[in-house]
């Protein structure tokens, strides 16, 4: 066997290791040509990546046209440049002439500002929302001033606003409304619907929430908005007359509260039941218990799936197209339905994705970053 | 290919980085058949990537390492041969959830060695009998103690009859009450006379069966020697002051 | 360890008192029978309220109830159907119907182009190669975080500016590309066909037969007989011969190209193109988001012990890795699955007659708009129901036993 050495001199630690194991070609040998087949993918992908995009650039910026003149003889704009482009360069001008009326609907024209306004106040409310030193109770009341202010500026009527009917609201703002006020006001119905679900004292309510989840689960949401926009005005009785816009949201609300119900009950069972048995044994009654430590603690849990069911449902709000009320969706539709413009909705779609891509990649980044940063500090 | 006056296992000079990091610096190292080898040394010394190199978990940089007088390189169907001549036990045991006991210990004999299927049942069952638990042959490992799942998983490895047997920190995922039973499996192994490289804080285990310890920092065998020579009379400071840290923590 | 027939708490004679009621607040078991006897009256009495306006408006406007309707004549002229319909004398049953067969097709295509594409993005995304797996969570990201109905509109007009017939383009012989839709040859089944099909079949169940054989052999000596010579004779060279034998017969019913429309072949519509292509890469990118995590979700130890024992690549995934993904990759799949279920409805926007779309004209034709949503709805749970208990059932069977 070996001795025992007594001095021992320690082997120089190199910073640089050899050159092929680290380092810009390093990095392209071990990720894009490390075997036959993965060069074979690289240069395959390379090349229709290029020849691609270097089209796409083409349509969408090189020969694309921007604007168009006014004829003269209709006071119309005149789209002829823009069909003689058509195929070989995208016409963005239809976005300079109709992007007041794809993010706002049929709100008059001068008091667009507020539609825009509302709309400020709404990313501002998510950011605030996302932040975690306002992940307290201030942050309810925030929400509800908020909203506040946000039907007032919609509605108008008060501090010198002109008023607006609701019929006339559209675009943008009729989407964010849509989605978050429902989910605003689904959360507390799906907090109940999600405690009853669990609820073993209770077997009557606990049937009611689950036949309620699962029916509303197994159907789609376009069933719900029809029964909204004919069959609610049958429940209603006589000149009694829920606008449409209320109608849908009602159904929205109810759909929302399934699938944040499901969400909730996740939480709540991943919740280790030390902590319902060290509240019972602390002698707290069921609401305080439920109150002060399980929903605490269970909604924390489920922050990042309820932002994936808020972004869910940011997208199913463009479904009220098909009932008829002006999301930011139903404006780009109409937008293109102009005679003008009518060969171009190609372009006024990738707008539309534009928008609607922005505010669901921000969110889920969010949502990503919050879950790891969940799981990290759950140590296993 | 091996015959017995070929030492089993043979480093020179391996040099492994991570990135810029130098984790593995010109560690020299032999092992000789039927030999019990202990590695120690801090966190971060490097001591697992260096017995994960042997059967090529990880790859080294710079440096030869020969198993069985077979060197070990990017060649993928050498590399099944050797890896199926050393055994591994993880720190994490790693035993597959969704098979019982005896289908974790039969799954490489008859996918590799292509046995029959009774026959790899009857070898299971002898390894399981010697690991001390044949009774629980046909239950899942969720249904085991992680005393019982580390033993299965040195049954698992034993299933292939291999000629060296790597231990990676086998008890610190362990309760203190089931590292004894876990020890003692190594320790009867040691005595039928298996080449064992075992990473372990566990310094009786080290002085009741280890022919030679290493000590490992910063990335470099400090100091090797006998038991005796390592824990009662160690040379460098560095070794010192691990063996203080150790010894306080018990 | 094991308690023997002895053990008094298992054979012993004496049974658990039973619980009655008290008449005190102070008693759970009543305050529970008060609080639902509250709740379900309530909600009870909003429904009965709900009912008696419905009654009251239904009558006041004159609009029928009861489901007499589909016994009368549709008149809906229905583009594409599964089964013979004649507008003028078929009646809304039957167009009902044709929109049942019309969500199923979509449903079933779309599922195995979801499961068939996300699996293939899943597996490309966790690649070695660089390019490759950012292409992937590039296409996975911007395909989810756009709505369907977008998608859908998109696509649906991207179709439309296609040349007209006059002018359609020739994909390859007999494939015609046009703004109303895509032309195909269809062939003409003779009785060789059938029996190749049904060779075919046969095939299938030889070749799962020889797997099983195999699988004994392999116990029995070790060595593993290869499957797939037995593979390629029984579902290639047998239904190939004996459609050889029986003549060969292959003739094409090839489009003709008239001046406003083709005669002959088969069409495919540009609405389902669209309804399908707008369906299968929206749900791929998140099926392909489902098999990643489900795949990244094994452990790495499970690899490495894998390695550690010699195992190849492809036994260790198919033994352990696989076995394991699929836990994890199963129940949200099926969520998926039933996503596209319920997403076909979106056909009405742009047209294709699905369920949905049919229903919501015979909705506006007859005015009995209870009974069409009423339709919708349980068809739709049929489907959903049925799904989830089969998830269920496969759920619980899979599970990982513990302690």
């Amino acid at each position: 066997m070996s001795t025992a050495t007594t001095t021992h001199i320690s082997v120089p630690g190199r910073e640089q290791p050899p050159m092929l194991v680290a380092g810009p070609v390093a990095w392209a040998r071990a990720n894009l040509f490390n075997s036959i087949g993965s060069s074979l993918v690289t240069l395959a992908l390379a090349y229709f990546l290029l020849k691609y995009a270097a089209s796409f650039i083409d349509w969408a910026f090189i020969k694309s046209v921007w604007t168009v003149p006014m004829d003269p003889a209709t006071g119309k704009l005149d789209p002829t440049a823009c069909r003689a482009a058509k195929g070989t360069g995208a016409c963005w001008a239809v976005i300079w002439d109709k992007y007041r009326f794809i993010l706002f609907g049929r709100y008059p024209f001068e008091e667009q500002w507020r539609a825009a306004i509302v709309v400020v106040l709404f990313i501002g409310l998510f950011v605030t929302s996302a932040m975690r030193r306002f992940w307290r109770r201030e942050l309810a009341l925030i929400w509800v001033a908020t909203l506040t202010a946000i039907f007032v500026l919609m509605w108008g009527g008060v501090f010198g606003l002109r008023y607006v009917p609701q019929d006339e609201w559209g675009g943008l703002p009729i989407t964010l409304i849509l989605s978050t006020f429902g989910l605003a006001c689904a959360f507390p119905i799906a907090v109940l619907v999600a405690l009853g679900r669990r609820s073993t004292n209770l077997p009557a309510v606990k049937l009611l929430c689950v036949i309620y989840i699962e029916v509303i689960r197994g159907v789609p949401l376009i069933s719900l908005l029809f029964m909204a926009s004919v069959m609610f005005p049958l429940f209603m009785p006589e000149g009694l007359n829920p606008d449409k816009l209320l109608r849908a949201q009602v159904a929205i609300i109810l759909f929302a509260a399934v699938y944040l119900a499901e969400v909730i009950r996740g939480g709540l069972q991943a919740l280790p039941k030390g902590q319902y048995e060290a509240a019972d044994a602390l002698g707290l009654s069921y609401w305080k218990k439920m109150g002060l430590i399980i929903l605490p603690q269970a909604l924390r849990l489920v922050i990042p799936p309820l932002v994936n069911t808020f972004i869910g449902f940011f997208k199913d709000t463009s479904l009220v197209l098909i009932i008829g009320i002006f999301d930011l969706l139903t404006s780009g539709k109409v937008a293109v339905a102009d005679p003008i413009w009518q060969a171009f909705s190609t372009e006024v779609y990738i707008m539309l994705g534009l928008i609607y891509f922005c505010f669901c990649f921000s969110m889920s980044r969010y949502s990503r970053g919050l879950e790891r940063e969940f799981s990290k500090s759950v140590r296993r | 290919m091996s015959n017995d006056t070929q030492p089993a296992i043979v480093l020179e000079k391996v040099n492994k980085w991570f990135g810029q990091l130098h984790v593995l610096r010109d560690v020299s190292l032999t092992v000789g058949t039927g030999e019990k080898v202990v590695v120690c040394g801090p966190s971060g010394s490097g001591k697992s990537t260096l017995i994960r190199c042997i059967n090529r978990l990880e790859t080294h940089q710079e440096g030869r390492i020969l198993v069985d007088g077979t060197e070990l390189t990017d060649d993928t169907r050498a590399l099944d041969t050797i890896r199926s001549e050393v055994g591994m036990v993880f720190q994490s045991f790693n035993l597959f959830p969704h098979l019982t006991i005896l289908e974790n210990c039969t799954l490489a004999p008859i996918w590799v060695r292509k046995m029959p299927k009774v026959e790899a049942d009857a070898l299971a069952m002898e390894f399981l009998t010697r690991v001390k638990i044949p009774e629980q042959a046909l239950k899942y490992p969720g249904q085991l103690s992680g005393g019982q799942q580390q033993r299965v998983a040195i049954a698992r490895a034993l299933c292939m009859r291999p000629k060296i047997m790597l231990f990676d920190e086998p008890t610190s995922a362990l309760d203190p009450e089931m590292i004894k039973e876990v020890l003692d499996t190594m320790i009867e192994l040691a005595e039928s006379g298996m080449t064992m490289v075992c990473v372990t804080h566990e310094m009786g285990f080290a002085r009741q069966v280890a022919d030679r310890v290493l000590f490992m920092d910063q990335g470099e065998v400090v100091e090797s020697g006998t038991p005796v020579e390592m824990f009662e009379r160690p040379q460098t400071d560095r070794l010192k002051l691990f063996l203080s840290q150790i010894l306080r923590g018990h | 360890m094991s308690s023997t027939s002895t053990d008094p708490r298992v054979t012993g004679t004496r049974k658990a008192p039973g619980k009655g009621v008290t008449l005190s607040w102070s008693d759970p078991r009543l305050r529970a029978i008060v609080w639902q006897v509250v709740i379900v009256g309530l909600i009870g009495a909003g429904i009965w309220y709900l009912v008696s306006n419905t009654a009251a408006n239904l009558e006041q406007r004159r609009i029928a109830t009861g489901f007499d309707f589909l016994g009368t004549v549709a008149g809906i002229p229905i583009g594409e159907h599964l089964v013979p319909y004649d507008p003028s004398v078929n009646t809304y049953g039957r167009a009902v119907l044709v929109g049942i067969l019309n969500t199923l097709m979509v449903t079933v295509v779309g599922v195995v182009l979801v499961t068939l594409l996300g699996t293939a993005i899943g597996i490309a995304s966790l690649s070695d190669n660089w390019l490759l797996s950012r292409l992937c969570a590039v296409f996975v990201e911007v395909m989810r975080d756009v709505p369907l109905l977008l998608h859908l509109l998109f696509w649906y007009a991207l179709l439309l500016t296609l040349p007209p017939v006059r002018e359609a383009m020739m994909v390859l012989p007999g494939l015609f590309l046009s703004n109303s839709g895509l032309k195909v040859p269809l062939l003409v089944w003779e009785p060789a066909h059938s029996f190749a099909m049904l060779a075919l079949m046969a095939g299938a169940i030889a070749t799962w037969l020889a797997g099983r054989r195999a699988t004994r052999i392999q116990h029995a000596t070790g060595v593993r007989p290869k499957v797939w010579p037995v593979a390629v004779v029984a579902l290639v060279v047998v239904p190939v011969g004996v459609w050889a034998l029986l003549g060969a017969p292959f003739t094409l019913e090839m489009p003709v190209k008239g001046r406003f429309r083709f005669a002959g072949g088969g069409l495919i519509s540009p609405e389902f193109m669209a309804l399908m292509i707008g369906l299968v890469l929206y749900h791929a990118a998140f099926a392909a988001e489902i098999v990643r995590s489900g795949i990244l979700a094994v452990p790495s130890g499970q690899w490495e012990a894998g390695g550690a024992l010699g195992l190849k690549r492809g036994t260790m995934l198919r033994q352990i890795v696989l076995p394991q993904a699929l836990r994890v990759i199963i129940p949200p799949m099926t969520s998926t699955y039933l996503g596209v279920a319920k997403n076909s409805s979106l056909a009405v926007a742009i047209g294709y007659p699905d369920l949905v779309s049919i229903v919501g004209t015979t909705l506006n034709q007859t005015g009995q708009a209870i009974e069409g949503i009423a339709l919708i709805m349980a068809v739709y749970l049929t489907i959903s129901l049925s799904i989830s208990l089969f998830m269920n059932w496969y759920n619980a069977r899979l599970a990982l036993v513990e302690r």
